[in-house]
């Protein structure tokens, strides 16, 4: 029998405990800004865990409620958008619309699958930063035309071809930032477009040049609207950070469409200290924008717009049951398109990171040749059949939320209501104010005393 | 002439009157009475037209202008000429904050002073002021000139990229990055130029030049602010 000898082994030791506080990734961060002496930049939206959709589920029929027949009762899709004021209200087949995503960040091959992809499911794209190319304007059947702090390529022509205009107040990634496009992505084509050198970083402001606060912001919108005919509905896109007030300042302000994006919302580039730690998550977003919109008797008059992490066709429903009329996607149209594809992950380990952490997006070297100005990578992406998958991917959500309102008795998506959902946490419960799973209860629900 | 009636016939009718004009239209004057500070006066205007309205306006005047020439015997409010594309516009009075704002071509020419934020991240317009400029102005200017043959506020030209900024008096204070400039023999022309354009008997010679230094081109920390 073998006695342990204390004095070979030693005595017990302790094992090695790393730190919670100063995880290794927190370390490499400490020692990367201690070597450069530059925040980290980066593309995508908040990483870390928040309080999201997963945290719902839908209660589905019973005996108190019956539902649908899949694929056989009619559950509408369609979603109308624009009918405060404009003259031309524009009408979507589904209520999955393509986000923001600016030509510079992305490819105009990109720009042109995105277009070619929501138009096949009878849905909009919408321009970003840096203006509107013919290669978007031309393969989206709906065109938003943003209008941006920074006004690159912004024109009046533009903007009358423009199927709806979305002001831009802020983003979910960066509430309160501007925008950056790295040198590295400024080709010839992009610096024309904004009237600035080749090969400089490019920094979009953070507000507006020519507005500040709500009043000026309703006499801007009037401005637009005079240029415009009163044709095109005007949207407001606001980060999610005080989204009750936002919302109400939005529709005094005479926004046809608020659009509302939380802070797992994805960008092209930006402080990774911005991303992770301003805004809100999207579930905290919606119910008091909603709010907003009831207590000045215009919800559905004035359509709320959600967008930042939505993945599936759940999100969509659940988004939807929440209060919203539409929601937006920028990552996930991304990933359809084939960002972070695995096909490259041996590119990906080369640029020292792989499939799915991949988000240098500002550097323009993608190996799926989405987010690049670079001429060779970008031949990689073929926009028909990135298109292609683009619809497919947007069908498949919509069927998924059928699927759900059906299951939940609704015969369109629009009547999936808060009455469908219960929460698996208190903080989801809190936040979409509905009970928690098996309960009746949530926590701040008027009368209950918290 | 045409004239047209703007507190009695209203804002809608006065824009879309002026928006339907063409290269060929033979209605080529229009005068604009009774403005009483209306805000988004003959904007998205596109034809060779010469409108003056008699009065002062409100914010936005002439707002995305293409080829009009735009008269305001009067002061206008924030945001006159802003994004303005091609054409002229002329105030005679004062300009409030943002004038000539991301302005893309054209030139706008203030007789009397401007306020803050003149020619914020201005793209290409030509501005001339015959008084001041407030402060901040021609922050992020990325292209085209500013001529002030008074003095400017604080932090001028904050931010510029490749805008030209001509001023004859003092400058309460540079912004980041811009820098005072020689004044080379071109530069002599190209202010001789705007100060016809802008109807100023001052000469370019009294003027001196500003732009970038060029240090926030790429991000270097310790150029960061
Ligand atoms: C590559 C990329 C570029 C973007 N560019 C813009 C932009 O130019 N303007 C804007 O308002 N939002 C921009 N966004 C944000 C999107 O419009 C949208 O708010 C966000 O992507 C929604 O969240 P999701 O990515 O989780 O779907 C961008 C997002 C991405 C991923």
């Amino acid at each position: 029998m073998a006695v342990k000898d204390i004095k070979q082994d030693g005595p017990p030791r302790t094992v090695p405990i790393q730190s919670a506080t100063f995880s290794n990734p927190i370390n490499a961060e400490i020692r990367r800004a201690a070597a450069t002496g530059i925040y980290d930049i980066r593309g995508g939206g908040a990483k870390r865990k928040v309080p999201h959709f997963d945290d719902l589920l839908f209660l589905g029929a019973s005996m108190s409620r019956y539902p649908l027949e899949g694929y056989r009762e009619r559950c509408d899709t369609s979603v109308t958008l624009g009918t405060r004021f404009a003259k031309k209200p524009i009408t979507l087949d589904i209520p999955v619309t393509i986000a923001g995503m600016s030509f510079g960040a992305l490819s105009g091959r990109a720009k042109e699958a995105l277009g070619r992809g929501a138009s096949e499911a009878g849905t909009s794209t919408t321009t970003g930063d840096g203006g509107m190319t013919p290669e978007e304007r031309g393969h989206s059947k709906t065109l938003v035309y943003q209008y941006l702090p920074s006004r690159y390529g912004m024109n009046p022509d533009d903007l009358r071809k423009a199927d709806a205009i979305e002001v831009v107040v802020g983003q979910g990634a960066k509430p309160g930032g501007g925008g950056m496009l790295l040198g590295q992505k400024i080709s010839d084509r992009v610096a024309d477009m904004r009237n600035l050198p080749k090969g400089i970083d490019q920094r979009s402001a953070c507000r507006h040049p020519d507005w500040t606060g709500p009043d000026d912001l309703e006499i801007k919108i009037l401005e637009l609207r005079e240029i415009t005919a009163w044709e095109k509905p005007i949207y407001v896109k606001v980060g999610g950070t005080r989204p009750y007030y936002d919302t109400a300042l939005a529709v005094k302000a005479g926004a046809d469409v608020v659009v509302l994006d939380g802070m797992q919302g994805g960008t092209a580039a930006t402080q990774d200290v911005f991303i992770e730690h301003v805004g809100l998550p999207t579930l905290a977003c919606i119910r008091p924008a909603v709010q907003a919109l009831q207590d000045l008797g215009v919800h559905r008059e004035v359509q709320l717009i959600v967008s930042g992490g939505i993945r599936t066709g759940a999100d969509v429903a659940k988004a939807m049951a929440l209060g919203a009329d539409a929601v937006a996607i920028g990552t996930a149209a991304l990933i359809a398109l084939g960002d972070n594809d695995p096909k490259w992950e041996a590119e990906y380990q080369a640029l020292g990171t792989t499939t799915g952490a991949y988000d240098d997006w500002h550097e323009g070297r993608d190996p799926a040749g989405i987010t690049t100005q670079d001429p060779e990578l970008q031949m990689r992406l073929d926009p028909v059949d990135a298109g292609r998958r683009l619809r497919n991917y947007l069908k498949v959500m919509t069927l998924e939320a059928q699927t759900i309102a059906r299951a939940c008795g609704h015969n369109s998506l629009h009547n999936l209501e808060p009455e469908d959902l219960c929460a698996l946490t208190m903080e989801a419960a809190a936040m979409a104010r509905v009970p928690l799973a098996g309960t009746e209860w949530w926590p701040g629900k008027p009368g209950t005393g918290f | 002439m045409q004239t047209y009636d703007l507190e009695a016939e209203g804002l809608r009718g006065l824009n879309s009157a002026l928006q339907a004009q063409t290269a060929e239209t033979n209605q080529t004057s229009w005068e604009i009475v009774n403005p009483r500070g209306s805000h988004a006066v003959a904007v998205g205007l596109d034809a060779p037209i010469e409108v003056t309205v008699k009065g002062s306006t409100g914010y936005y005047t002439a707002g995305m202008n293409k080829q009009a020439t735009i008269h305001v015997e009067g002061s206008a409010g924030p945001g006159v000429a802003e994004n303005m594309m091609s054409g002229i516009v002329v105030i005679d009075g004062d300009a409030s904050q943002y004038a000539g704002a991301t302005g893309h071509g054209g030139t706008l020419v203030i007789k009397g002073n401007a306020s803050s934020r003149c020619g914020i991240s201005m793209k290409g317009i030509d501005i001339v002021v015959h008084g001041n400029v407030g402060h901040m102005s021609a922050f992020m200017a990325q292209s085209g000139n500013l001529v002030v043959c008074g003095d400017a506020g604080d932090a001028l030209g904050d931010s510029i990229y490749e805008a030209r900024l001509f001023v004859r008096g003092s400058v309460k204070s540079l912004g980041a990055d811009c820098i005072e400039k020689e004044m080379r023999p071109e530069h002599i022309e190209i202010l001789r130029d705007l100060l016809e354009k802008g109807g100023c008997d001052a000469k370019p010679e009294e003027f001196k030049r500003y732009g970038s230094a060029r240090q926030l081109y790429n991000f270097k920390i310790d150029n960061a602010y």
